[in-house]
């Protein structure tokens, strides 16, 4: 077992981060997937994790929303540990009643939308804050009904998502998540089961959030273009570890690592 | 020989149709135990708690590998000597609503393993309770793949509970043989009896069909 009393109970100071991960390490077995991470995303920032597959890129969100447990290292958001909690003055695994309020603040879009197929988009909407938030069911419907036209899917508020197009699920899933009231989102390769013709319709909805709401964000992508448009930062991960990070315009245009250059020109070849 | 007697079997009608009130009674009481307490086994053996799955699993393996006719006398006959003294319409309802409630426990399962994991991962995110995400989310999901097995057992009770005449219920069978008994006639009790299983069982068959493609059709799954 880790010593945990070298983390602190909480960050305290001017400029905590919303996330930070403290020499966060995963493993599987004897494959470790993220090692001894360490990022910090601050207020607003818009962060794209880009790299290959089975860089751990996908893990990073993963644990965000408390869907991974972690090995060693504290995963902070706001300033309050999300994986651990105190106990006695020193951090120890959260339980789940702890979880359920820490991962309060974060909101999570899936590949593969994962919408409730048995209810209409606007009941998905409505599932989270009548059910978890306590709220009454005019509000509820309310506030999905201005998320659905914000990702312009008001129209089919009543449709189930078998008659809803990859597009226009992952839309819903989004105002899905946005019900919530999210501090920070993730969106996990919300393109990569999309069509290529209805990927656009999603982007926009994302680079929307970026340009007029001051959300927190962590995506993980396969679409370079779209990286360097709306990111404030891009991390690339290889193998466990952020091999480079920068703003879009030096990671794309100038990358000072080896295998950044490599992953780049093979991504750019393949397009 | 063949010495079919239309008049004898116009006379014992009647007493063939009130006794298949109670068959259906006895079907529909027992389906409705067994629905419930075979959800019940389902969810049970998914929980976290080992010693909990490991006797819901083992109880529901032992309840499937013995007779229902032995469980029925278990209930009826040894179940008194530790002090439980039940009706036979009791004891019938209890046999027979227990093991129809093993084998439904074995459809939700299946049902329920078919939800897929990514299901859970959204219920986690919109950080529902664990309550929340199997009884609005995760259920209602496994019901649908769940409903034509669960109709083959609708029909397989209907079909077992002339097994509850052996202790004295008045279902169809008991009173079939009550006539053979007093008229030596069993060619007519019988041969109606069979008769009026097929009526049943095979338009119940069918609308389970149309309510499966009706709950599809209701959920947005096809």
């Amino acid at each position: 077992m880790e010593d945990l009393s070298k983390y602190p109970l909480q960050l305290d100071g001017n400029d905590v981060p919303v996330v930070r991960f403290m020499n966060v390490t995963k493993s599987y077995g004897s494959l470790t997937v993220l090692d001894q991470l360490d990022l910090d995303v601050t207020e607003g920032e818009m962060v794209s994790v880009i790299g290959p597959s089975g860089s751990g890129k996908t893990t990073v969100l993963r644990m965000l929303m408390t869907l991974e447990t972690i090995n060693s290292g504290v995963i902070y958001v706001d300033g309050q540990p999300l994986t651990h909690m105190e106990k006695k003055g020193v951090l120890v695994p959260a339980d789940q009643k702890y979880l359920r309020k820490a991962r309060a603040k974060i909101g999570m879009c899936f590949q593969h939308f994962n919408l409730f197929p048995h209810m209409t988009a606007l009941q998905n909407c409505m599932e989270g804050p009548v059910q978890v938030l306590g709220m009454s069911k005019k509000q509820a419907q309310e506030r999905s009904e201005e998320l659905l036209s914000l990702v312009g899917m008001i129209e089919k508020k009543d449709q189930h998502p078998s008659r809803l197009s990859g597009g226009q699920q992952q839309r819903v899933a989004i105002a899905r998540a946005l019900a919530m009231r999210p501090k920070v989102m993730l969106f996990d390769e919300v393109t990569s089961a999309l069509d290529p013709e209805v990927i656009g319709e999603v982007t926009n909805v994302i680079r929307n959030l970026v340009n007029e709401h001051n959300l927190t964000m962590l995506m993980v992508t396969h679409q370079m273009g779209f990286a360097r448009d709306i990111s404030d930062r891009v991390c690339f991960f290889f193998a466990g570890k952020i091999e480079e990070q920068g703003k879009p315009a030096d990671l794309f245009g100038n990358p000072q690592r080896e295998r950044t250059r490599q992953f780049l020109s093979a991504v750019k070849e393949a397009d | 020989m063949f010495d079919w007697r239309w008049d004898f079997a116009w006379e014992i009608l009647p007493r063939l149709l009130m006794a298949t009130v109670n068959t259906l009674i006895a079907a529909g009481a027992g389906y409705a135990i067994a629905l419930v307490l075979g959800l019940v086994f389902a969810l049970a053996q998914r929980t976290p708690y080992r010693p909990v799955t490991f006797v819901v699993r083992e109880s529901v393996e032992f309840i499937r590998s013995t007779p229902l006719v032995l469980q029925i006398f278990f209930v009826f006959f040894v179940a008194p000597q530790f002090g439980i003294r039940l009706s036979p319409w009791a004891s019938g309802m209890i046999a027979i609503g227990l093991h129809y409630a093993a084998y439904l426990s074995e459809v939700y399962r299946g049902g329920l393993e078919s939800v897929p994991k990514g299901q859970w991962e959204a219920c986690t995110a919109l950080n529902l309770t664990p309550m929340q995400s199997y009884f609005r989310i995760i259920v209602p999901q496994a019901l649908p793949p769940s409903i034509p097995g669960m109709g083959n057992y609708l029909v397989g009770i209907f079909k077992d509970t002339p097994m509850l005449s052996v202790i004295g219920v008045a279902e169809l069978m008991h009173t079939a043989n009550a006539i053979g008994a007093q008229s030596y006639r069993f060619l007519e009790p019988y041969t109606m009896v069979g008769v009026i299983f097929l009526l049943i069982s095979l338009p119940t068959a069918w609308l389970i069909r149309i309510f499966d493609a009706w709950v599809r059709n209701k959920m947005g799954m096809n």
